[in-house]
């Protein structure tokens, strides 16, 4: 009872990846609370599953299998969990800030009347006082993000009400084996006893999904460009350099809003967060959310036309110049000195 | 068949896209002043799809629901000037505080006493806070089932929608039943411009609020021409219960706020000279960070 539930992404019989990052983190706040960390899988077919999640320190894998239950729709995977939480009542639940996620989470918290705080950057368990109540709280939740267009950093606490409810985006955590040894106890579940007919009155009748063409996360070297790359036209100045140094090409929010760029390539709060080797980031003035999905980079080279770009604070190298001028002649003494 | 009725739920936001270096005060506080309050985005997808509903099933009712102070009435308005047919504003200082889940418990109590609807269609996310919390959760409230990253509803007859959803890697056809709520994503059609002839006729649209600015003379029209009268709606008359209501409904509380600030890197400042931009190359070379 009362411990930390994440819940685990599935497609193909295959775990997500930001389900793993939170299973990472939940460890880490589990030991903090000294309290177990639960796993839920729902999906179809299954078997085995939990070999991919002790690794990462679940202690509990609770999973329900159904061919009813793939691919995802939101009925009943959300009264699956509902459930679940009311007979478990944990005090932390946890999942991906995914398409599903975003769907799930707020409907259970809304059931549970608990709280949710949207694309945490951050977790960390402490106290709080409250001070007008005189009461005092310890071993909460501190669900952190950037808030109001990135300007400020908030801290979220849900005193009173269980779970505390977080999503957090892919690549946000890292996620790192706890112990390949780890083994636990797996529950299944009987879906039958959770869901009625009710339940599947959405269906999906076409599904058409690809691999991600782009992978960010995994470049080594992202040349990202801002609103200030000024036309989709400019962007192709950025492919070009990252076509010749083998770099894959990002953007930020305002960039993807206007249109030069597509939303997978999208880097920040919102999108994705990354940690290459180098991070080139044209005509991008820096607004936190944008720096929330990158400041781990090794390497910061900021170009652009703004000696005061917040981005500059945290590069390497600052060009100022204009990206129409600088990518070109960083083309060209690329090739000239690798000749 | 005769047409849906339909509530479109619509935020009025203040504009973050464009957030200036003065957005902030020096006490690290967001001067709200500054910042235009717009229509959000999504909402306005989400309005352009209630429209082709309309468009394809005449007879169709669009209601547009906002909750907000008083100055959201403007974003009513210029519903009805695209093509909406009547608003309600949600307004009362009991709402002051209310996280997402207070406002859905409060904006699912006014769709319950604004009548039957056949579909609630709202955007993904307000860009104030980005949680996409809302829609779900009116639908959980509400009992219904909910659509969520919606880019074209494909049909709604036969107590059926059909419906196009955008993924972040693909897209879906779903199929719900009627009643549902469904959320729309930016990646649908933008909403279409104002009508010069309905910004004519609702140019006086107006709640009774700000109704009581106007001279008697004024006031008269309101009585000749009933579609005129925004609907200002209060906690009261939707029968909330206060506890669920702002503060005191909102279990997520703001323990603390920060300005950012970033640890500083010793940068090296370049030009975009050629001698600078080849030093650069030659350096990332040498240290193996490139090629």
């Amino acid at each position: 009872m009362n411990n930390i539930f994440v819940y685990c992404e599935v497609e193909n019989g295959v775990v997500a990846d930001v389900s793993l990052e939170l299973l990472t983190k939940g460890r880490k706040l589990a030991n903090d609370l000294k309290c177990q960390l639960e796993a839920v899988v729902i999906g179809n077919q299954l078997n085995g599953v939990e070999n991919q999640l002790f690794p990462f320190g679940a202690d509990i894998i609770h999973i329900a299998d159904d061919a009813r239950l793939e691919p995802y729709t939101t009925l009943p995977h959300s009264n699956l969990l509902i459930k679940l939480f009311e007979e478990e009542k944990p005090q932390i639940a946890l999942m991906g800030a995914t398409p599903i996620g975003r769907d799930l989470g707020p409907r259970v918290s809304s059931a549970l009347l608990s709280g949710l705080t949207a694309d945490c950057t951050e977790l960390a368990i402490g106290g709080h006082e409250d001070k007008k109540e005189n009461k005092v709280y310890e071993n909460l939740l501190y669900q952190i993000r950037p808030a109001f267009g990135g300007n400020i950093i908030a801290t979220i606490i849900n005193p009173d009400n269980r779970p505390q409810m977080a999503t957090v985006r892919e690549g946000v955590m890292r996620k790192e084996v706890f112990s390949i040894t780890h083994k636990g106890e797996v529950k299944p579940m009987d879906v039958n006893k959770y869901l009625t007919d009710a339940d599947f009155v959405v269906k999906v009748i076409e599904r058409h999904m690809e691999k991600s063409k782009v992978n960010i996360k995994g470049s080594p070297i992202i040349i990202a460009g801002g609103y200030g790359v000024g036309s989709k036209a400019n962007f192709e100045l950025l492919f070009d350099l990252a076509k010749v140094i083998g770099a894959e090409v990002g953007a930020s929010r305002a960039a993807v809003d206007a249109g030069y760029a597509d939303h997978d390539r999208q880097i920040g709060q919102t999108g994705v967060t990354v940690r290459p080797k180098l991070y080139i980031a044209c005509g991008i003035s820096g607004q936190i959310q944008h720096i929330a999905g990158m400041q781990e980079s090794a390497m910061v080279i900021a170009i652009n036309n703004d000696p005061n770009a917040p981005i500059n604070k945290i590069a390497d190298y600052i060009i100022n110049g204009d990206i129409a001028e600088v990518l070109p002649k960083m083309i060209k003494y690329y090739k000239q000195n690798t000749k | 068949m005769a047409g849906l009725r339909i509530i479109v739920l619509a935020k009025q936001v203040p504009d973050t896209r464009n957030v200036g270096k003065d957005a902030m005060k020096a006490d690290g506080t967001v001067n709200r002043a500054v910042l235009p309050a717009i229509f959000n985005p999504e909402d306005l997808n989400a309005l352009e799809q209630a429209l082709r509903l309309k468009d394809k099933y005449p007879g169709t009712i669009i209601t547009l629901l906002t909750m907000g102070p008083g100055r959201a009435a403007e974003i009513i308005r210029e519903a009805l000037y695209r093509g909406a047919d009547n608003g309600y504003l949600l307004t009362d200082r009991a709402f002051a505080g209310s996280d997402t889940l207070a406002t859905s418990y409060a904006l699912s109590m006014a769709i319950k006493s604004i009548g039957t609807c056949d579909l609630i269609i709202c955007g993904r996310q307000a860009i104030d806070g980005d949680t996409a919390q809302v829609g779900p959760q009116v639908a959980e409230k509400l009992n219904l089932a909910q659509i969520t990253y919606a880019e074209e509803i494909l049909h709604a007859e036969n107590k059926k929608v059909t419906v196009k959803r955008r993924l972040d890697r693909g897209i879906e056809v779903v199929e719900g039943s009627i009643p549902a709520v469904i959320t729309v994503n930016s990646s649908a059609p933008e909403c279409r411009p104002r009508n010069a002839k309905l910004t004519m006729k609702f140019k006086h649209a107006k709640t009774i609020t700000e109704r009581q600015e106007l001279t008697d003379d004024y006031i008269a029209i309101y009585n000749i021409r009933p579609y005129l009268n925004i609907k200002e709606i209060s906690a009261a008359e939707i029968n909330a219960d206060s506890k669920w209501l702002g503060l005191t409904g909102s279990p997520t509380k703001v323990k603390k706020i920060e300005n950012v600030v970033f640890q500083a890197k010793e940068s090296k400042a370049l030009t975009a000279s050629d001698m600078d931009i080849d030093w650069l190359m030659k350096d990332l070379i040498i240290n193996h960070t490139i090629g």
